[in-house]
């Protein structure tokens, strides 16, 4: 028998699960065993970013906290997907669905709370039970699912409530195409912490982003039969929408305490210690009610979490909650929104400082008591919210300059300003990490803005204070600094990831780069996210899309690799390694006649003329007559060879022959990095094809194996095997379609090694091999589309695409007018 | 409050479409080497032609939200002021330039007499 005491949880959610990690953190493991019930049937998931995956720049996958191995490897035995239906105080038991009942010593209710749905009619369906289609809320991730889905064959939708999530579900409808309407009861947008200004000018932001936004709106009835056709107003309008988001606030989930006769007014009442009037049960999160505040944030349900595994675990039997200051940013993209405290100045003597530029969209606003910071409103321009935080949560004494507070004086860069911070100034509130421990982490060896998140868990709350993280990374790291190819977008510039990126250029029919940035980055031009942009368009629209060079890396313009003295290599194709006397003598001439500094096999079976200057280059390439090589782009390289069975004693296969094969069909062919290919004629591999993007293996009885995933660069691994093909033509349709799925879904600039390890070799050959999603036929498809659209880019030689694409300097001419101005120039 | 003339001779570089859009091109004027940029937004902009870091030519960059990213080790400058942008190079060297009713470009190039 257990001498531990058997701790129960309902409810896994940000603060049950949160609790769970904070009672194991403090050995809590070895004094009680801990069972927990969830409504859900997974382990948890980071509830803050729904907003995220609705708009697409998240994953669902992405946002999981704890798997269920997880649990699992804690010992803590959770009921998934088991509805708690009553409390048994008087035998100290849990009884949920399916009669499954666990007595308890603690227990811990944290059942967080529900959409507060108002009284309208017409939200039940006729028909059936539940709500019509096209009614939903925003709190889990399966309403996000639905209305996900539901979108795609929407025109446009209504959110209902103008509130934080209200504003963060019509962006997330905005970035999915659906005209959509923000319908607000009140007179200005987020009226619980903007006071009438901001709420006008956030207004406008959010109409500039295409959400149409109408306040002082009661809706009355939701209209349509079977399906949402429409909102009914009670000033007699109405609005016309396919769909419609309830987001009117929330109601904390206390039925449960209720029926077992705890106190419960709002919410479930708890002292201090976060204990309810019984005992041996406490309450954490969104359900509680403490001091008679109910908190609907996480920041201040995390403090409580931390607070009752204290005293649980007997690490400090004196720790106290004491209420939160609340503070909180709008995730809104494009939208820049720190608010906190009070909205309004309260007593006669209370200071307001308030600055506002209505033509840029910036609003700021402080309430100061005492020379300390009461309330503030930044919109537009948040680049002092850390400071302000700072003051407001610590109640510090504010600069006499009440300037300083509002701008970056100094006009230095941000990262000196959060250089400036002390050690122990908070820098994620949600998680609760300091800029010490971020340092910390930072000498420690996390010099990537992925790892160190991990690490430390700032950033993964709600995300807001990312730039902060990466701003100390930035200046602790150093030239350490390594770079994560922005976590989850395609490119940094654009803020979706790969599959909505795709969806909206495809549903908006961009195809062009600057169409791109004109639609899904309020025309913000990234020059880091050009060439990423460039490579994904002509994926999708391939003879169809709009190329712009400058869009394009300067070797791409040029199609040659730039050296550092500006001159260029070229690298001819040489299908298979194998080449004749007569292009080894056009080489030889090219090379005397354009003084070619240095001719070179390259590691890639070919020969390498490196030092052409950029002038020559359609010269070299129309006297080589040879097609590119492709050596200077992300594209198919070469598929390397070994003699096979044609001359080798021990060659199965003939891998000369087929990867002569391979090359001409896949030569030039863009992907989201170089991809490189090996033929070998038997398991010796003297061609290296174990460690190639793609290799293809020959083995005894007329068989090759398709191995993928392979790399022997910065990084060494072992390709996976894909499938066992017994012909030439397996190999092809296999390969091709590898490389289709591999463009399809990687993110740019990530080689087949990191792909295949991130999806999994498993689910590749699903896809690829059993074809479990029914995409086989179409990523063949696309994938012989590619190859018809290929034309050799060296053919610009004849045709050039700009008439100054291989000239570096243009002719000036000095004009005869000379002016002479007083008393300055430049007028 | 200025003692010294402040003079500048105009270099015409020749119609602005010689250059393709949202890239640059250079021109040696007298002994230095100046690079004109031409945004996408219309904007035409004439700096330094070389980056401080290691001498890359930044006419082979790639541009975009008014800066300059060096095609060599991926440098980034403010075209309009040549300001460096998170590296600490110094700044570039930028000239005032416009363009003429004929779509020409004019560099104006100080020459400073006391
Ligand atoms: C020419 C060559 C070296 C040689 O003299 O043999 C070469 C030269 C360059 N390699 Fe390589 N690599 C060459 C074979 C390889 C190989 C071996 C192979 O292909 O069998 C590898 C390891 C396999 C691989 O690709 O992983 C290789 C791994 C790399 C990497 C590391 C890639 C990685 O993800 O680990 C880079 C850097 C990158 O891609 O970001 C790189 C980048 C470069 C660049 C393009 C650097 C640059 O951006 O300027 C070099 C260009 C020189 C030029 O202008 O020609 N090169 N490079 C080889 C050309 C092969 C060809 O004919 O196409
Ligand atoms: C889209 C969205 C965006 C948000 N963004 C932010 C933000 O940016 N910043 C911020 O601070 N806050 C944000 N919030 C609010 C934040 O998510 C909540 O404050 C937080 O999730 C509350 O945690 P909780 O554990 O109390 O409730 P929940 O996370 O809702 O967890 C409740 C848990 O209890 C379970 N449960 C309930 N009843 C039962 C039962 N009878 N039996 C078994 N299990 C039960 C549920 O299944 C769930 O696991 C956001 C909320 C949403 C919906
Ligand atoms: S190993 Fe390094 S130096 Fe050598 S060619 Fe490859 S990238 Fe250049
Ligand atoms: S030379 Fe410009 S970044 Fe190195």
């Amino acid at each position: 028998m257990s001498e531990k005491q058997k701790l129960v949880v309902i409810g896994n959610g940000m603060a049950g699960a949160r609790f769970v990690e904070d009672l194991l953190a403090r050995g809590g493991g070895n004094q009680f065993d801990i069972v927990m019930f969830g409504d859900e049937p997974y382990g948890n998931y980071n509830r803050i970013l729904l907003s995220g995956v609705l708009s697409g720049t998240h994953q669902a996958q992405d946002i999981f906290i704890n798997s269920l191995a997880w649990y699992e490897e804690n010992n803590v035995k959770l009921h998934a997907g088991v509805r708690v239906q009553r409390i048994d105080r008087i035998t100290k038991t849990v009884i949920g669905a399916d009669d499954i009942a666990e007595s308890y010593d603690k227990l811990v209710i944290a059942t967080g709370s529900s959409p507060f749905v108002p009284p309208v009619e017409g939200i039940k369906s006729d028909e059936r039970e539940g709500n019509k289609d096209g009614v939903f809320v925003f709190r889990t991730l399966d309403d996000c699912d639905g209305i996900a889905k539901y979108a795609e064959n929407a025109k446009s939708a209504a959110v209902i409530g103008g509130g934080l999530l209200g504003l963060e579900a019509a962006r997330g409808l905005a970035n999915r195409g659906v005209e959509t309407h923000v319908v607000h009861l009140m007179g200005h947008l987020m009226d619980v912490q903007l006071d009438g200004k901001a709420g006008k000018m956030l207004r406008n932001s959010m109409e500039q982003m295409g959400v149409n936004v109408h306040t002082e709106k009661a809706t009355t009835a939701i209209l349509g039969n079977g399906h949402v056709t429409g909102l009914q107003f009670k000033d007699g309008s109405a609005l016309e929408c396919d769909m419609v988001v309830i987001s009117a606030g929330i109601r904390p989930n206390t039925q449960l305490a209720k029926d077992a006769g705890l106190a419960v007014e709002r919410g479930i009442v708890v002292d201090d210690t976060m204990t309810t009037d019984d005992p041996d049960i406490y309450s954490v999160g969104e359900c509680a009610q403490h001091r008679g505040m109910v908190y609907g944030l996480v920041a201040p349900l995390w403090e409580q979490t931390a607070v009752l595994a204290d005293r649980l675990t007997g690490r400090k039997t004196e720790a106290a909650y004491t209420g939160s200051k609340l503070s909180t940013k709008l995730k809104v993209m494009g939208v820049d929104l720190a608010v906190m405290g009070r909205k309004e100045p309260e007593n006669d003597d209370d200071e307001v400082v308030l600055y506002s530029e209505p033509s840029r969209g910036v609003y700021k606003k402080l309430i100061v008591r005492d020379g300390k910071l009461l309330g503030a409103m930044l919109l537009g321009d948040t680049s002092t919210a850390a400071t302000l935080l700072q003051s407001f949560d610590r109640g510090s004494e504010l600069p006499e300059n009440r300037a300083e507070l509002l701008f970056d004086l100094s006009g230095e860069t941000k990262s000196q300003s959060v250089a400036d911070l002390p050690d122990d100034a908070q820098i994620c509130n949600c998680n609760g990490v300091s800029k010490g421990a971020i340092v910390g982490a930072v000498k420690g060896g996390c010099t990537s803005l992925k790892k160190l998140c991990d690490a430390t868990r700032a950033g993964t709350g709600c995300g807001a204070c990312k730039p902060q993280v990466e701003e100390i990374l930035q200046f602790s790291a150093g030239d350490l600094l390594t770079e994560d190819a922005s976590a989850h977008y395609y490119v940094p510039g654009v803020p979706l990831a790969k599959p909505e990126l795709i969806a909206a250029i495809q549903a908006q029919n961009l195809k062009s780069v600057s169409a791109v940035f004109a639609a899904l980055a309020n025309g913000k031009e990234d020059p880091g996210s050009k060439a990423g942009l460039a490579s994904l368009l002509k994926t999708i629209w391939h003879d169809q899309y709009e190329d712009e060079r400058d869009a394009r890396f300067i070797n791409d313009r040029v199609h040659a690799n730039i050296q550092k003295d500006r001159t260029f290599s070229v690298v001819p194709r040489i299908y298979g390694g194998v080449t004749s006397p007569d292009e080894l003598r056009r080489i030889a001439d090219v090379a005397d006649k354009y003084q070619v500094p240095m001719v070179k096999i390259t590691g890639g079976q070919r020969i390498d003329l490196l030092g052409v200057k950029k002038e020559d280059l359609p010269g070299v390439w129309k006297d080589l007559g040879m097609p590119s090589g492709h050596a200077y782009t992300k594209a198919f390289r070469t598929c390397k060879t070994c003699v096979g069975s044609e001359f080798c004693r021990f060659g199965v296969g003939d891998s000369t022959g087929l990867g002569i094969q391979i090359e001409r069909k896949f030569q030039g062919i863009e992907f989201p990095h170089k991809l490189k290919m090996a033929t070998t004629g038997c398991p010796r591999n003297c061609s290296e094809a174990t460690t190639k993007d793609i290799g293809l293996i020959a083995i005894e009885g007329g068989k090759w194996e398709v191995v993928v995933g392979g790399a022997a660069g910065s990084k060494v691994r072992k390709a996976d095997l894909l499938v066992t093909v017994d012909s030439h033509e397996d190999a092809l349709l296999y390969t091709g379609r590898f490389m289709q799925y591999y463009r399809a879904n990687a993110k740019y600039l990530e080689r087949t090694y990191d792909f295949v390890e991130r999806i999994g070799i498993e689910k590749v050959r699903q896809v690829v091999v059993e074809d479990s999603e029914g995409i086989a036929a179409q990523l063949d498809a696309d994938i012989e589309a590619a190859v018809a659209a290929y034309v050799d880019p060296w053919e610009e030689a004849h045709t050039p695409q700009h008439p100054s694409q291989f000239v570096n300097l243009l002719s000036a001419k000095e004009t005869a007018q000379i002016r002479s101005l007083q008393p300055a120039y430049g007028d | 409050m200025l003692t010294e003339t402040l003079s500048y001779v105009v270099f015409n570089l020749g119609n602005l479409n010689r250059i393709p859009l949202g890239e640059g091109r250079e021109y040696q004027i007298g002994d230095e080497e100046i690079v004109i940029f031409r945004a996408r937004d219309g904007v035409v902009y004439a700096l330094q032609a070389r980056c401080p870091h290691r001498e890359g030519h930044l006419a082979d960059g790639i541009t975009g939200d008014g800066k300059i990213v060096c095609p060599m080790h991926s440098y980034k400058f403010e075209l309009a002021t040549g300001a460096p942008v998170g590296n600490d190079c110094q700044a570039l060297k930028t000239y005032p330039v416009r363009i003429s009713q004929a779509g020409e470009i004019l560099l104006e190039w100080p020459s400073v007499t006391k």
